[in-house]
């Protein structure tokens, strides 16, 4: 790892300032992803802007029907609340099947959805559920937010403040874990919200997705029968030595019906 | 960038000057000696490096020193009240034959307890097994290693640990 600055501000606005008067600077929540690829040199920034230390960022809030999740909540809190089981028993599941539990001690909601890696969980979640992220200058939502292979909407110094999300009548995460790293070979999460059915896939594209064919089904008829005549095209997706395109493609139909079967139990 | 840290280990405060860059490993093993935490595959993937920060588990080889400041750390070294007595983990670790080479054991027994308390000193097995995920052993097959876990649950609970 190069040697880099170090800071620990307090407030979302001291974070800021630093992130912007230093243009090599990256931000770090939990330092999951980022401490890593710095050990692998994968990333040299002239300083790092610890969050640890921006109480403000982190917990979670019910506002009205939806439930609101700091940037800096650890997957460990998000997996464990009252609040979030009593509302989105999926979202809570979701959180406690990221990586191991050292690391859920660590990560962050975030991290994980700033960093877009293509295999990461809440993804799915963040555009199934048509959840609006904040930033401390705006409100993006879940459709707009997530733009390619590691790729968002957020600008320079641009953080994720929080995460809202919208209570869901049914709702169920599946994945494939590869069986080594554990990330999502293929993750589906299903919602049925005020606003409609989506399906959402993650790990099987360069990034999140959503697949049209399969919600207009479930809104006619929300049942795994709906949607097994539905074949997901290969084109585009993921391919690598743990599994083919269509290989991924066939899983992405696996992954949506046991998703719809658990979302009705 | 040389920054002063300063923390508590095992009961006792520390501190000492590192780079923005030094693990929280390196600064208990090199720093400080304390060679009881190991560093197995400093990917995050093994968990021989599992030591407990202001209460929970956490990979000492995936955290700065610098972001442990002013924090509670337990490591292995910090379980046992003497070297008769050992923490009933330990113990249930030595009593059921849980290690084998002993690479993987103090992150092993580290990232139990913390499983332990966590489930309120409640386990099954499919449970232990789900929680060890972050936790490598290439020797005993785990077997050994979850009938420990499932041994020092009641243990730790009548010894109030």
């Amino acid at each position: 790892m190069y040697d880099f600055a170090y800071h620990r501000p307090k407030s979302v606005a001291d974070a800021i300032g630093l992130l912007k008067s230093k243009p090599e600077a990256r931000a770090m929540s939990g330092g999951m992803t980022l401490i890593p690829t710095l050990k692998q040199r994968l990333a040299r920034p002239s300083d790092v802007v610890d969050l640890g230390g921006v109480k403000e960022l982190a917990g979670i809030k019910v506002e009205g029907n939806n439930v609101v999740v700091g940037g800096m909540t650890r997957h460990a809190d998000v997996a464990t609340s009252a609040d979030v089981k009593a509302a989105i028993p999926a979202l809570a599941y979701l959180a406690g099947h990221i990586g191991d539990p050292q690391v859920r001690n660590r990560g962050t909601i975030g991290g994980s959805v700033a960093n877009n890696d293509p295999a990461a969980d809440y993804p799915g979640a963040v555009v199934a559920l048509n959840a609006t992220v904040s930033t401390n200058t705006r409100k993006i939502a879940a459709d707009d937010f997530f733009k390619g292979l590691f790729e968002t909407a957020l600008g320079e110094g641009e953080l994720i403040t929080g995460i809202s999300f919208p209570k869901a009548e049914k709702a169920a995460y599946v994945k494939f874990p590869n069986p080594a790293s554990r990330y999502a070979m293929v993750g589906v999460f299903v919602a049925k919200t005020a606003a409609g059915v989506r399906v959402a896939v993650t790990g099987a594209g360069a990034t999140v997705f959503r697949v049209k064919a399969m919600e207009e089904a479930l809104a006619k008829n929300f049942s795994s029968a709906a949607i097994k005549d539905i074949k997901i095209p290969a084109d585009g997706l993921n391919s690598d030595i743990h599994g083919s395109a269509e290989y991924r493609a066939h899983l992405v139909g696996v992954m949506a019906r046991r998703a719809v079967d658990a979302a009705n139990k | 960038m040389t920054i002063s840290v300063a923390m508590t280990v095992n009961g006792k405060a520390v501190s000492g000057k590192v780079e923005a860059r030094t693990l929280l490993v390196q600064f208990l093993r090199e720093h400080l000696g304390m060679t009881g935490t190991h560093v197995g595959c400093d990917t995050s993937q093994c968990g021989a490096c599992v030591v407990h920060v202001d209460g929970k588990s956490v990979k000492s080889c995936t955290i700065l020193a610098v972001q442990a400041e002013g924090a509670k750390v337990l490591t292995i070294e910090g379980l046992a009240e003497s070297a008769d007595k050992l923490h009933p983990m330990q113990e249930a670790f030595r009593e059921n034959h849980a290690l084998q080479c002993g690479f993987c054991t103090p992150g092993m027994v580290m990232s139990a307890i913390d499983m332990v308390k966590r489930h309120n000193y409640q386990l099954d097995e499919a449970t232990v097994r789900r929680e060890l995920e972050g936790n490598l052993c290439r020797c005993t097959g785990y077997h050994n290693i979850v009938k420990a876990i499932l041994a020092a649950a009641p243990a730790m609970k009548s010894a109030g640990v």
